[in-house]
C-alpha cells in the first residue's frame, strides 16, 4: 500500500500475504482455542445442568443451545465467505482466495448441524421431523449454495478460475441471508420468530440467555480455530514450491 | 483504487443488487403460496379449496377437544378469534397440543366443513421461560400471548 495511506495497522496489510498470514495465524491459534475450548465445555455444562427447563418444553428445549448458535454460525460463515470472494475477485488477492475457500466446508458442516438438530427438536415439539415452511426451505437452500461452492471449487482445475467461479455463486447466494432471517416475519412459517434480536431484550430471563450467549461466542472462537486451521493448510498447498515453505518444513 | 478493480468491484455490485432485486420481486409476487397454512377465516370464506390436501392454522379453542375413550380420535376446533373450524384427527398429537396453543394441522375440508385432519403439528412461540416464571407471570396475569394475528398475516 501507499506510505502515506496507512490508516490500518501493519499486520492488516500483511494479512494479504501469504506468508505473514500464515505466521500471524500461527500466533492467534493458541489463544482461539483455548477460549473455544473453555467457553463451549462450560457452556455445555450450563446449559445441560444448570439453565432452567422451559415451562411447555421441558428438558428438550435445551437443544437450542446447539441450534441456534450452529444457524448463527451457518450464516456469518456465508457471509465471510462471499465477502472474502469479492475482495478476491477485486483486489484479486490469493489469501481471500483461500479464505473463502476454507469457509465452504466448515459453514456446511454447521448447516447440517442446524438442520439436524432443529429436525431433533422438530420432531417431540411440533410433531414432524421436516416441515416445507419457509425459513426450513432457505436453511436447506443455504446448505445446497455450500455445496454448490464445493463442488464447483473442486470441480475447475485451475485455482484462479475456481476462485473466481465460486466467488460469483456465493455472491449471487448471498441473498439468501436476508431471506433466512427475515422468513418468520414475513410469511407463516411453523418456526417461531427469532428469540435473540439486535435491538430488543431477548424473548428470555438471563438465566436462559447469557448460556446461550457462551455458547455462541464459543462457536465463533470454535470456526475461528477451524477456519486458521484450515487456512495455514490451504496456504502451504498452494505455496509449496516457494522458499520459505521449503525452509519452513526442512527446518522440522 | 485503480480503474480496473473499480470496474470489476462494480460487477460484484451489480451481480449482488441485481440477483437480490429479481430474487425479491419473485419472492412478492409469489407470497401467497409461501405461507404454509390457511386461516380459520380463509376457509370459513371459502378462499381454501375443498377436496384437496390443505393446510390450516390457527389457535385450539378452550374446552373444545374430545378424545374418544375407546380410540385415537380426537375432535376439537380451532380459532383466528374471528372463525372457528371443527377438526378431526386420528392419531398421536404432539407434546405440545393443548387448548390455547397454536397447532398446524394437514387434511382435506370434507362436505359438511369438518377439517379431516391426517397430521397435527404444534406451533410455538419464541417465548421461553421456567417454569416458576411463568406461574408468576400468569398469576400476575403478564404471560405473552401469542397474538391473533399470528395466524393470519
Amino acid at each position: 500500500m501507499v506510505e502515506k495511506k496507512k490508516w490500518l495497522p501493519r499486520w492488516f496489510y500483511q494479512l494479504a500475504s501469504p506468508r505473514w498470514c500464515f505466521q500471524i495465524c500461527g500466533k492467534l491459534l493458541p489463544g482461539f482455542s483455548v477460549a473455544a475450548l473453555v467457553l463451549l465445555l462450560g457452556g455445555m455444562v450450563w446449559a445441560l445442568l444448570f439453565a432452567p427447563a422451559d415451562y411447555q418444553q421441558g428438558n428438550s428445549f435445551r437443544i437450542i443451545y446447539l441450534h441456534v448458535p450452529s444457524a448463527i454460525l451457518a450464516q456469518s460463515c456465508y457471509m465471510l465467505m462471499a465477502v472474502a470472494g469479492a475482495i478476491g475477485l477485486i483486489w484479486k488477492m490469493k489469501v481471500a482466495d483461500m479464505v473463502a475457500k476454507s469457509c465452504a466446508p466448515i459453514g456446511a458442516t454447521m448447516a447440517v448441524l442446524a438442520l439436524l438438530t432443529g429436525a431433533i427438536w422438530g420432531k417431540p415439539t411440533w410433531g414432524s421431523w421436516w416441515v416445507w415452511d419457509a425459513r426450513l426451505t432457505s436453511m436447506l437452500i443455504l446448505l445446497f449454495l455450500y455445496l454448490g461452492v464445493m463442488a464447483l471449487n473442486s470441480a475447475i482445475e485451475s485455482e484462479s478460475t475456481a476462485a473466481q467461479a465460486s466467488a460469483v455463486l456465493s455472491l449471487v447466494g448471498l441473498v439468501n441471508i436476508p431471506i433466512i432471517k427475515y422468513s418468520v416475519e414475513w410469511w407463516n412459517t411453523l418456526h417461531q420468530p427469532a428469540t435473540f434480536k439486535l435491538t430488543e431484550r431477548p424473548a428470555m430471563p438471563a438465566d436462559m440467555w447469557v448460556p446461550l450467549l457462551v455458547m455462541v461466542v464459543g462457536f465463533y472462537c470454535f470456526f475461528a480455530v477451524t477456519l486458521m486451521l484450515r487456512l495455514r493448510n490451504e496456504i502451504l498447498r498452494r505455496e509449496r514450491r516457494s522458499g520459505w515453505v521449503r525452509d519452513l518444513l526442512l527446518s522440522k | 483504487m485503480n480503474p480496473k478493480r473499480k470496474k470489476r468491484l462494480y460487477i460484484v455490485l451489480f451481480i449482488v443488487f441485481g440477483v437480490a432485486v429479481a430474487v425479491g420481486l419473485t419472492l412478492f409476487a409469489l407470497n401467497q403460496n409461501i405461507n404454509l397454512f390457511y386461516s380459520p377465516t380463509q376457509i370459513a370464506t371459502g378462499e381454501a379449496p375443498t377436496d384437496t390436501r390443505i393446510r390450516a392454522g390457527g389457535m385450539v379453542v378452550d374446552g373444545s377437544v374430545k378424545r374418544a375413550a375407546d380410540s385415537l380420535d380426537v375432535m376439537f376446533e380451532i380459532t383466528d378469534y374471528e372463525k372457528t373450524v371443527s377438526v378431526h384427527y386420528s392419531g398421536i398429537l404432539p407434546d405440545l397440543f393443548r387448548e390455547g396453543q397454536g397447532i398446524v394441522a394437514q387434511g382435506e375440508l370434507d362436505s359438511q366443513g369438518v377439517f379431516q385432519a391426517v397430521e397435527v403439528l404444534a406451533k410455538h412461540d419464541e417465548n421461553y421461560m421456567p417454569a416458576e416464571v411463568a406461574e408468576a407471570l400468569e398469576k400476575a396475569g403478564k404471560m405473552p400471548m401469542p397474538s391473533g394475528q399470528e395466524f393470519n398475516k
